[in-house]
């Protein structure tokens, strides 16, 4: 590494989430404008075209989806970006990504909701959605960014992980973290890893399209590439024909959510804080996960052995990294801006010894340091 | 010089694909697929060259049976998919297959976007006046006073003319045929795949099956044959009135106009925001 000094930049989480799409190759972005996302769009269609990249804004959210699902199969790095509206419309084409393995990250900055809600207010209430919003069994991976340097960092590691898997990564940013202004040192190019999907190493007349290697995830060959193949949102066989054979249709599920277990140890990301003693601990994610951390360290300073354990995956839910924090300590606190959607995941992974207790904020407003202070004092 | 079915089928029809197809006896989408396998072998186009997205419903299955790219997406949003694909790779023919509840209920706001938006794709529509697959429902070109399975009282809504629609929503090439006219779908899909801009035809097709029995339009030769005598040509129907026109089918292309491709104009988006980036 040089030793030069970084260039440092003063940058709003979704502009950095902007930096590392194109940090991680994205080159391929379809959306439509919605509050408090559109910045990213907005940025992307100035830089795309810089580096060769198409931007393009849809007619909706169904149709951002749909475009950036053909981008990924042409073999470009896609993505798209919106908030709960338009992530709403975004389930149907989202669940094609899913059964096609078609990788693309899906940046959805969450707003108050149901329906068009609180479009400029903070909040959390789309984690479940996305974990099950699309209909059908399916695996998917969601992540989730509490600074506008994880705007960045997560970014990439998300386009990687899809690339990886074949997988739509759905992540998650919220109205604070989008439009908050931190300075931020970006490394440089090559210390980034970048991750690219595996193409076909065998003659086009031999290639299985649906034919999973060691760990479960196809080559994936481009349309274009010599290598004509059928993509289909109906279950199919390893050729990608549909298929209703009762054996073929279990093996393909059996396949696609077997791909993302054997990836755990690579997919689920959590960040520990001041855990090795703790007896209390905060399970957070998102901005709040920062008020969390002030309020730990706050805790400490008064007495109580505190600890944070941060969430950077939602989905697969990190439960490896719970466990053990669940059986030490006596209490967990699960600070959400919605009436508790990853405290149920946690009291799912709960094996009785220790105390859930949520902490909850649906008015619009973000959850403040001091009030979990005041929680964790008395917990 | 007529192409040998037998060379076509070898040439095209999937080997490893398990047949039989899904469709009827005598569906019309039959009729169609050979006339686009016609002109894709008469325009010379590589296989590799080719990606063949398509919706959901009967016209939905045809992508699976051709050795091309292939693309079944969701109902409605093939022509989404085919401008992700198109963009990320404008070298490439695609060719959009939908059928008239796909692109013209579900889909109906995605084809007037990519009427507008001008890519250089092609779409092929065809319109059989039902939702066959899903059972008769009535569709957005169902005509008035028809019987589907949810309009068995008689239809009370107006039909799409999907046509008209897409010469409205801006298209550069609009051509509609039916499958009666099977040789004037060959080359009216040899123009639109040449033509370079968003080219639509509309080809007008039996469902004898779901539509025809229901309406008592008899089996599929009598709604082929029915076709034929609907039909009047472009240049017939424009000295032909108004009230003459009333129950009649026009057909040939109905708009071939030179509008700016948005795949071409974004060319020159590229070199703006990389002499800015310079700038910088």
């Amino acid at each position: 590494m040089s030793d030069k000094a970084k260039q440092r930049y003063l940058l709003q989480g979704n502009e950095a989430i902007v930096q590392g799409a194109l940090a991680a190759g994205c080159r391929f972005f379809a959306g439509y404008p919605i509050t408090p996302a559109s910045e990213i769009a907005e940025q992307l269609s100035i830089t795309l075209p810089a580096v060769d990249g198409t931007f393009i804004q849809m007619e909706d959210e169904i149709a951002s989806m749909g475009a950036i699902i053909g981008a990924s199969l042409s073999g470009v790095k896609a993505m798209t970006a919106t908030s709960g509206p338009g992530f709403s419309l975004m389930q149907e084409n989202l669940g094609f990504a899913c059964v096609a393995e078609v990788p693309c990250v899906v940046v959805n900055v969450m707003r108050g909701g149901p329906s068009t809600g609180l479009p400029t207010c903070p909040a959390q209430g789309d984690v479940q959605m996305a974990r099950w919003g699309t209909h059908g069994d399916h695996p998917i991976v969601v992540l989730s960014v509490s600074t506008v340097m994880d705007s960045f960092t997560i970014t990439v590691k998300a386009f990687n992980i899809a690339e990886k898997y074949r997988v739509p990564v759905i992540l998650l940013s919220d109205e604070v973290v989008a439009h908050t202004r931190e300075c931020v040192e970006l490394p440089d190019a090559e210390e980034i890893k970048v991750v690219d999907r595996i193409t076909p190493s065998v003659p086009p007349e031999w290639y299985k399209p649906y034919e999973g290697d060691a760990r479960g995830v196809p080559p994936m060959a481009a349309f274009g590439d010599g290598y004509r193949h059928h993509v289909t949102g109906l279950i199919h066989d390893e050729m990608g024909y549909p298929t209703q054979r009762p054996s073929e249709v279990k093996a393909f599920h059996e396949r696609l959510t077997k791909k993302i277990t054997r990836g755990f140890p690579d997919i689920q990301m959590t960040r520990g804080y001041y855990l090795d003693d703790a007896e209390v601990f905060v399970v957070a994610y998102g901005a709040v996960a920062r008020s969390a951390l002030r309020a730990v360290e706050d805790a400490r300073e008064n007495g109580v052995k505190a600890g944070l354990l941060q969430l950077i995956t939602l989905f697969p839910f990190p439960r490896r990294a719970l466990t053990p924090l669940l059986d030490q300590c006596r209490a967990v606190l699960v600070p959400e801006m919605n009436l508790g959607q990853i405290s149920r995941e946690v009291q799912r992974v709960n094996n009785g010894e220790c105390v859930v207790a949520k902490h909850n904020r649906i008015d619009g407003k973000f959850i403040t340091p001091r009030e979990l202070f005041d929680r964790l004092m008395k917990l | 010089m007529p192409i040998p079915a037998q060379a076509l089928r070898h040439e095209y029809l999937r080997h490893n694909k398990k047949f039989p197809h899904v469709w009827c006896p005598g569906c019309g989408n039959g009729i169609v697929m050979g006339a686009l396998l016609r002109a894709v072998s008469r325009l010379e186009i590589d296989k590799d060259e080719i990606v063949l997205a398509s919706g959901i419903g009967c016209s939905g299955r045809m992508p699976t049976y051709l050795d091309f790219n292939t693309l079944h997406t969701t109902h409605g949003r093939a022509l989404t998919f085919a401008t992700g694909v198109k963009l990320a790779n404008p070298s490439m023919n695609v060719i959009a297959i939908m059928g008239d509840g796909d692109s013209t209920a579900i889909g109906g706001n995605h084809f007037i976007h990519a009427a507008r938006r001008n890519l250089n794709l092609t779409a092929i529509i065809i319109n059989n006046s039902i939702y066959g697959m899903t059972g008769g429902q009535y569709s957005p070109t169902t005509p008035f006073g028809s019987k589907s399975t949810t309009s068995v009282y008689g239809h009370i809504e107006h039909a799409f003319s999907i046509a008209e629609l897409a010469v409205t929503a801006g298209a550069s090439f609009v051509a509609r045929a039916t499958v009666y006219h099977a040789d004037l779908i060959d080359r009216l899909i040899e123009q639109a795949i040449n033509k370079r801009g968003f080219a639509v035809v509309e080809v007008i097709s039996n469902c004898h099956i779901q539509y025809g029995r229901r309406n008592k339009l008899g089996g599929a030769v009598d709604m082929l044959t029915s076709f034929k005598e609907q039909a009047v040509s472009v240049s017939r129907a424009e000295k032909m009135s108004h009230e003459e026109l009333e129950g009649k089918t026009t057909i040939g292309v109905l708009a071939d106009r030179e509008i700016p491709i948005s795949t071409e104009e974004y060319k020159k988006v590229r070199e703006q925001a990389r002499a800015q980036k310079e700038k910088v």
